[in-house]
Parts: C-alpha cells; sequence; structure tokens
C-alpha cells in the first residue's frame, strides 16, 4: 500500500493518521486474500507453507460472495496471492468478476501463468495491478529459495508484460541475506522493464521459520537497506513492511504502523480471517468468513480485532526513544521467534531483538498452522544416482496379498482349461 | 508548486474511488494506485461538490468555508490535483 497524505489542516485536527487507524476502520483498506495453497513452486521462505491444495477451499461462489462482500464495505483493492493463485481454473474468471464490482486486484504470481495472451489482457485492465516475485537479481540467488527455474519462469513473464505494454507492475522482492548486495541490480531489471520495484521484509512466517536465522539480513545489511531505501524514496514501494527501520533516522514513505486487524487483514483459502497475512496461526485467527455474518462480521466484531484495535502499551519499548516511529516493529516477526508481543522486534535496530533471541528458551517456538508443503519439499538431499533395475514382468508368478481388489486377482489363464474370454489378458 | 486555481472548475479524477470515513474520507486512485486521505468534513465535502459546483471556489462556499479558512483549503485542494486526485473539467 502506498500513502500519500494531503497536508494537515491546522485546525480541528483529530490526531494523527496513525492515531485514527489504531482504533480500527469499519472496513479495510485493503487486504490480502490467498486463493490457493497450491502451487507449482516450493520456495522455502513461503510464509503458507504452501505446495498442496486444500480440498475445502472456497468454491466460485463463495468466492464471489466474499467479492459482493467488499464491494458493500468499499473495499478498494484486494492483493490477491496464495500459493500461486494463478493455477486455481476459475482466477480470470473471479478476477474480472472483482474488477466488474468494483473492487480491484493486485495480484502476486511467480510469472508461470503469464503468457503474451494473459499480458495483453493483463494491459487492458485499468483495475488490475500483477506483483511478480522476485529474490535474487541473478538466477543463482533466486533459485536457490525460490527453486530451479523460477528465475527464468519470472523473467519470462516480465518480458510478456513488458512486451503487451503494462508499464508500472511490480517485480517484489523479499529481503534476504543473499539479495541485499544486489538491490542496485533489482533496481535496474525494474527500470528496463518499466516496472516498479517492490521491496518487503523477510518473515518468520510459514515455512520461512525454518529458514530465517540464515536468511535474515544482518545488522549491518539493515543498516545499508535503510539507506538504500530513503535513497529512493517514494520511487521503490515497501508494503509498509520496514517500519522498525524508521529508528535509524527519519521515517520512510508509507504508514508506519502495524496494520493487522486494523487497516489490513487476510483470508485464507478456506475462509479463515487472519489478523495479517504472516500471522497464519491460531493465535491470530479472528474467525470464518464461512460464518453467519460473513467477513463483515468478522471484522466488525471479532474478539481478537478488538483486542488488536485497543490501545497498545509499549511494554519494554515503552521507553525507547523511537518507539513512536517503531512502534515496537512486527508482531509476527515476534511471535514466530519466540519473542514476547510486547518486547523488541527481533530485528530491532537498536540491538534489543539480538539480546532477547539470545536469552529465548531453546525450544518450544510456536509453529505456523497448516503445512501445506508438496511431500516432497524441501526436496531429499540427493547424494548420487538413484539404483534403478529394470526387468521384465513376472507374469508366471503375480503376487495376491490380502488387500488385492482386483476381482481376477491371483488367476491365471494360463492354469485355466479355457482360457481368458479376453479383455483381462496384458 | 502554481497556486491552486480557486476559479476554474474541477471534479474528482474518474478513476479515483471516495469512502468517506468519521475522520474525512479515504480516496484511493486506480490510476497511480494511491492511497490518500481528506482529513477532514469539510474538505470530503468540498470534494464532493466540485463537479456541480461552476468552481473550486464556490464549492468551498457552499460547503461552509469562510475566508479565514479559505487558504488552508486551497492548499488542500492543491496537493488534491498534484496528485492528480483532482482535475480540471472542461467548461460545457
Amino acid at each position: 500500500m502506498t500513502v500519500l497524505s494531503t497536508p494537515r489542516p491546522s485546525t480541528p485536527s483529530p490526531g494523527t493518521l496513525v492515531d485514527l487507524f489504531e482504533t480500527g476502520l469499519d472496513a479495510p483498506i485493503c487486504l490480502t486474500w490467498e486463493l490457493t495453497y497450491a502451487c507449482n513452486l516450493s520456495c522455502v521462505h513461503c510464509l503458507s507453507s504452501s505446495g498442496r491444495r486444500d480440498p475445502r477451499e472456497l468454491s466460485t461462489g463463495e468466492c464471489k460472495a466474499v467479492i459482493d462482500e467488499l464491494e458493500r464495505m468499499q473495499v478498494f483493492y484486494v492483493n490477491i496471492g496464495g500459493g500461486e493463485p494463478t493455477v486455481r481454473p476459475d482466477f480470470w474468471e473471479l478476477v474480472d468478476y472483482a474488477t466488474a464490482h468494483h473492487v480491484g486486484v493486485k495480484f502476486s504470481t511467480n510469472g508461470v501463468k503469464i503468457t503474451p495472451e494473459i499480458a495483453a489482457r493483463l494491459a487492458a485492465s485499468d483495475y488490475v495491478d500483477v506483483q511478480i516475485s522476485l529474490d535474487g537479481a541473478t538466477a543463482e540467488v533466486n533459485d536457490q529459495v525460490r527453486g530451479p527455474g523460477s528465475f527464468d519462469t519470472a523473467m519470462r513473464a516480465m518480458q510478456n508484460m513488458a512486451d503487451a505494454g503494462f508499464t508500472g507492475f511490480k517485480i517484489s522482492v523479499v529481503c534476504t541475506r543473499q539479495n541485499i548486495p544486489q538491490l542496485d541490480r533489482f533496481k535496474e531489471i525494474a527500470d528496463r522493464f518499466q516496472a516498479q520495484l517492490r521491496l518487503t521484509r523477510l518473515r518468520p512466517s510459514g515455512r520461512g521459520a525454518d529458514v530465517w536465522d540464515e536468511l535474515h539480513p544482518t545488522a549491518a545489511q539493515q543498516r545499508e537497506l535503510y539507506d538504500w531505501l530513503v535513497a529512493h524514496g517514494e520511487d521503490v514501494l515497501t508494503g509498509d513492511s520496514f517500519f522498525h527501520l524508521s529508528a535509524y533516522g527519519g521515517s520512510l514513505p508509507g504508514l508506519n504502523m502495524c496494520g493487522a486487524g486494523r487497516v489490513v487483514c487476510l483470508i485464507d483459502p478456506v475462509g479463515d480471517v487472519y489478523a495479517c497475512p504472516f500471522a497464519i496461526h491460531d493465535e491470530f485467527l479472528a474467525g470464518s468468513i464461512r460464518s453467519p455474518g460473513g467477513f463483515t462480521e468478522v471484522w466488525q466484531h471479532s474478539e481478537l480485532f478488538r483486542q488488536l484495535r485497543s490501545p497498545q502499551t509499549g511494554g519494554a519499548c515503552s521507553g525507547c526513544p523511537f518507539f513512536d516511529t517503531c512502534r515496537g516493529g512486527c508482531m509476527a516477526a515476534k511471535f514466530f521467534t519466540g519473542l514476547p508481543l510486547d518486547g523488541p522486534d527481533p530485528e530491532c535496530v537498536c540491538g534489543l531483538g539480538e539480546a532477547a533471541l539470545q536469552a529465548r528458551p531453546a525450544a518450544g517456538l510456536p509453529r505456523p498452522d497448516g503445512d501445506h508443503s508438496h511431500r516432497t519439499s524441501p526436496p531429499r538431499p540427493r547424494t548420487g544416482p538413484v539404483p534403478v533395475t529394470i526387468s521384465r514382468r513376472r507374469v508366471d508368478a503375480a503376487p495376491v496379498s490380502a488387500c488385492a481388489e482386483d476381482p481376477l486377482a491371483g488367476f491365471n489363464p494360463a492354469s485355466e482349461p479355457s482360457g481368458c474370454g479376453g479383455g483381462c489378458g496384458n | 508548486m502554481q497556486a491552486f486555481d480557486l476559479d476554474r472548475s474541477w471534479r474528482l479524477h474518474p478513476q479515483v474511488s471516495i469512502r468517506p470515513e468519521p475522520f474525512g474520507a479515504l480516496l484511493y486512485h486506480f490510476g497511480t494506485r494511491r492511497l490518500s486521505f481528506l482529513k477532514d468534513r469539510t474538505l470530503l465535502a468540498i470534494v464532493q461538490r466540485l463537479r456541480t459546483e461552476p468552481s473550486a471556489g464556490a464549492a468551498c462556499t457552499s460547503a461552509g468555508v469562510g475566508p479565514a479558512d479559505l487558504a488552508r483549503y486551497q492548499r488542500a485542494l492543491g496537493a488534491l490535483a498534484s496528485s492528480n486526485m483532482v482535475i480540471e473539467r472542461q467548461q460545457p
């Protein structure tokens, strides 16, 4: 979300916008909607542990009912993600339905379905924005996180978008220890395709919890990132995800607060509503759109959201001079690294998070709910060739086990006097 | 930045959605994909009247803006114009 404030009137001001938003809005400004857990990739840091489709996924009709509700609530747009949302057979139908009902769509994709034809169709709509994920400016860095071939897939999709004349699409990068040295190269890629670069924060959510220790930026890299973001200003989007870095100096452009349950939330593929996309855990589950009253009821009356909108104390951070801008950082980052929610962020720029991480108990970190990973992910280590033997099937000794369900199991035509009538031979 | 011309006629950009809120309103521009805010209800009333009033100045007057506050709302409208949220309306 890009936020642009109008000049502040000097008289009856109700306070800052952050103050207003802290108590929540009648409807979210935008929300994240993960349409499916199915994905062709198995990114190591996937915040929703996606891979396999959940059979309870919302039907096309249920999705359209959600869109009707968002239209009534005047939600400006939804960020559609997954999983890989474009693998849903009704994906384009839902995008068209949303835009026809005045709900703008921005969807995140790894680019697998962005053919020249689809790119041309997207370029023709004023109400659809596309965000292509790329986690390395080179195949080497990207594919280590997103899997073999994923860099080429994304680059092909970007080329198709550019060829179709879709300018200003987003290239979305999750900042890691490995790709922060490539910030300038990411910017070059974005400029080459007339796209806009979007950098977001790695969270220890989903499978990200397993790799956070190795992937999250070092303290020195956080400083480098902050300076780079300040230098590029509003030219580079951040999803307002780096507000904890504002303690380095001035605030970054955008809304510097945690919007969870106040201005944003997540609807997951089975209709569960969470406070934010990075907090898929029972602790942050507000309700389900499948319950009576639907999404509106959850947004306006859930106990969890009511709590999140009540005044927050700074806890251990309240004495910090940077609390006004950092506000204790990211709730999900704290939760999944086992830190108290009213204390410093694990990546606190004052170094307090580092100390808290050292002091936390070694075991018993909360695990993200629901693992939809492909059963082969992370890929099993292969150290060498897999030995196989190719031989003829032994038709003379077909095994019959106790659970063989074939009515002809054990039947051997060669031993029967009249043979088989046909159709059952092989 | 050139001062916002209160004598001309203006309108909300056709790609802008407006959602009234207790504190004023939220604006979203589907073309520039930017979110903006109207920080009080008077500014909202002005913006809603731009389309039907002959000039922005007339919209301010009909929304009850007195001379003392006019400069402040002129600045706010100027910011909305520079971000393309409001655009000049062609005279019929």
